[in-house]
């Protein structure tokens, strides 16, 4: 039978038991539904989990009902630990000046040390965003199940991994047995074909799905992105789409590894050596979508239109290209009009204002959708020995400590900081507004991030999402300008 | 986990769409290592608005919370449910609710009901004109009803959910049963996983 790629890597993690079955139909039975064999097929498997990876923010409770139930990690040698969310990204060395960060931070390292999980931690080079660290080590391959406390976690179906994220006690689920209990969710093609047009990038793309699909479009299904598109982009740019699958609201999304994802794995510390990594490649040739195979659900994306994105709502499927303007509510469907309408007046936006013209007071380059070394590599490249503009505070924070020696070498920093960013340490940072690192209320920025839901980078700030180019750009012009129409559109 | 078998109360009509977990509790209280001790932070930005709903003393006492599509979307924090538990609200009846808040929702009993919209706007409008009006979640019958027993609707749940959320049962003991099939499964592996425990 022809399977998607989502399925072979399902069907590979399933863990079969009599027992587990004969508890089911007794559930069926007990719910008087016995005989309705269409419910079958809301299965509930237990799914082995190959890695999971945990961060100071939503593991402490698990750990908690761990040793309350007298339980212990069953695999801690497939148990990462980092700290991320919550961590300064300036003056590490000197006391947390948040004694609750703090102390969020020293029970991570407990309890990582008590049940013999590795931790990279605040002072370890490799410490970063989860989802950076994971790839950037070679943890992250083709054809494993990925699981973390955190949305996020999709974006490491970019190597053909099933990725999602996880509640709390569902991690304290995966300490204690390495599985998950869980229905196996619809599949859904994105097709993205064609060819991109100047200055339009990865994260364009994955906003050009999210405005077409909605952000409850992705609710109950996988996506795998597929297409002329989705090949032409490196992995990086690959895990900057996945990463946001959860803002179309799906469980998870993957994109069928290539030479591509082998060429960037390939020596990583934890890639496979020698006769394995030949074996491994081998196998990983396997997983792509069979030709025959079919989706629940098919979506195809003409990419040669999708023009650099901005948002200018409330949720991330609130977006227009660079030449747009704020929408007139009237101009929607009834059914989203007062969303839209509440979002105008929670952005502080008049309809029909030129994109171009919406002046911006902070900029945000980072977080695990686009704090990888390309996009701190595309932005720079934007800034070409121009200067922040007046009144504009903008800031760059790598994903990882690997990102920002790697960025140090390449002479990035001196660019950001002779144009007057920030240079920060590695840290989730202003994309959630755990740390320091946040908007003044009624403060407008351009971000890199993921969400623009209210108060997201501090209560009363304004967010609007877009990529790195697009986000130096407008740290440059003091209000967004169109990367891809060149250098002309970025003021001297 | 706590048994549920039906929920029967005031509703409070939340009339939004899309609401994100970053609402219900934002990020800054996330660095409590409790599961208890959110509840006055729920909905924090929104409740310094004077007319929010939940502002509204009319509906004090809810345990019943109304929404639109895709309640919970965002962040996977299970702090939303926490925050949720500790308002008092002990169902949540909507068009559609995000994945892993769903999923959140199970663990710590907390039933959410997913109708048609029209279902969905008749319950709103109820109790938007009489915040008095009760209504009951059945989950034996997979029902909602208004209290005068003048309307009733079903309501689809994975019976193995429903199993589970009516016995009360906690998910790691009854997985820890199969931990012979994990062994089996684990021995099985024709290829090693990246291990963490090596530098």
């Amino acid at each position: 039978m022809s399977k998607t790629l989502f399925e072979k890597v399902w069907d590979e993690h399933v863990v079969d038991s009599p027992l587990q079955e004969a508890a089911r139909r007794e559930a069926l039975a007990e719910s008087g539904l016995a005989d309705h064999e269409e419910m079958l097929g809301e299965r509930q498997v237990l799914l082995y989990v190959d890695l999971h990876l945990i961060h100071e923010v939503t593991s402490p409770q698990a750990f908690e009902g761990l040793r309350q139930a007298g339980r212990s990690v069953r695999r801690p040698d497939l148990t990462l630990g980092t700290v991320d969310h919550n961590v300064p990204t300036i003056g590490r060395e000197l006391p947390n000046p948040d004694p609750l960060s703090a102390k969020q931070i020293e029970v991570m390292q407990t309890n990582t040390q008590d049940c013999g999980v590795t931790l990279y931690d605040i002072f370890d080079e490799r410490q970063g965003i989860v989802h950076i660290i994971g790839p950037e080590q070679g943890f992250t391959q083709p054809g494993m199940t990925i699981v973390c406390g955190d949305s996020h976690t999709s974006t490491h179906g970019a190597f053909g991994a099933l990725a999602f994220g996880i509640g709390t006690s569902e991690v304290e689920h995966v300490l204690a047995t390495q599985t998950l209990r869980q229905s196996q969710p619809k599949t859904m093609s994105v097709e993205v074909t064609g060819e991109l047009g100047p200055g339009v990038t990865a994260k364009d793309v994955i906003l050009a799905i999210i405005n077409e699909i909605g952000v409850h479009g992705g609710i109950g299904h996988v996506i795998e992105y597929r297409g002329e598109v989705i090949r032409s982009l490196s992995m990086e740019g690959r895990m900057t789409i996945c990463n946001m699958s959860i803002e179309a609201g799906a469980r998870a999304g993957l994109i069928a590894p290539d030479e591509t994802t082998f060429e960037y794995m390939r020596g990583r510390p934890k890639a496979p050596k020698g006769d394995d990594w030949d074996n491994a490649v081998e196998r990983w040739r396997q997983l792509p979508s069979d030709e025959n195979a079919t989706f629940d659900r098919e979506v195809v994306i003409d990419g040669s239109r999708i023009r650099p994105f901005v948002t200018w709502g409330t949720n991330p499927s609130q977006s227009v290209p660079i030449d747009g303007i704020v929408p007139h509510p009237e101009e929607v469907p009834v059914a989203q009009r007062e969303s839209v309408e509440r979002a105008l007046t929670y952005m502080n936006l008049t309809p029909g204002t030129p994109i171009r013209d919406i002046s911006i007071d902070r900029v945000f380059i980072g977080s695990c959708t686009n704090g990888r070394i390309e996009d701190l590599r595309a932005a720079a490249g934007v800034i070409d020995g121009k200067k922040v503009a007046n009144g504009v505070n903008a800031m760059v924070v790598p994903g990882s400590g690997l990102v920002k020696r790697q960025a140090e070498e390449e002479g990035l920093n001196d660019v950001f900081v002779a144009a007057g960013f920030e240079w920060r340490d590695a840290g989730c940072s202003m994309c959630l507004g755990m740390n320091p690192d946040i908007l003044m209320p009624g403060q407008r920025s351009a971000s890199t991030s993921n969400r623009n839901f209210e108060g997201r980078q501090g209560p009363g700030g304004r967010t609007h999402l877009l990529s790195p180019e697009m986000a130096a750009a407008a740290a440059l012009a003091g209000h967004f300008v169109d990367v891809g129409e060149g250098p002309d559109e970025v003021p001297a | 986990m706590r048994q549920v078998s039906f929920v029967r109360g005031k509703a409070v009509p939340l009339n939004r769409a899309n609401v994100d977990t970053d609402q219900i509790i934002p990020a800054k209280h996330l660095k409590r290592v409790d599961r208890t001790g959110y509840g006055p932070h729920a909905f924090e930005a929104w409740r310094e608005d004077p007319d929010f709903v939940l502002n509204n003393p009319a509906y004090e006492g809810a345990n019943i919370l109304l929404t639109r599509e895709n309640f919970g979307s965002g962040s996977s924090r299970e702090h939303a449910v926490w925050a949720l538990n500790g308002i008092g609200i002990e169902a949540l009846v909507g068009v559609s609710f995000a994945d892993i808040f769903k999923t959140n929702c199970f663990q710590s009993g907390l039933l959410t009901v997913e109708l048609p919209p029209e279902d969905v706007d008749y319950l709103m409008s109820l109790s938007e004109s009489n915040p008095d009006a009760e209504i009951e979640v059945d989950l034996g019958n997979q029902t909602v009803a208004t209290i005068d027993g003048d309307w009733s609707v079903g309501f689809e749940i994975d019976p193995f959910i429903k199993s589970r959320l009516q016995k009360g049962q906690d998910d790691i003991s009854m997985t820890l049963e199969y931990s012979a099939d994990i062994d089996e499964f684990e021995s099985q592996r024709a290829h090693p996983l990246p291990n963490t425990a090596v530098e």
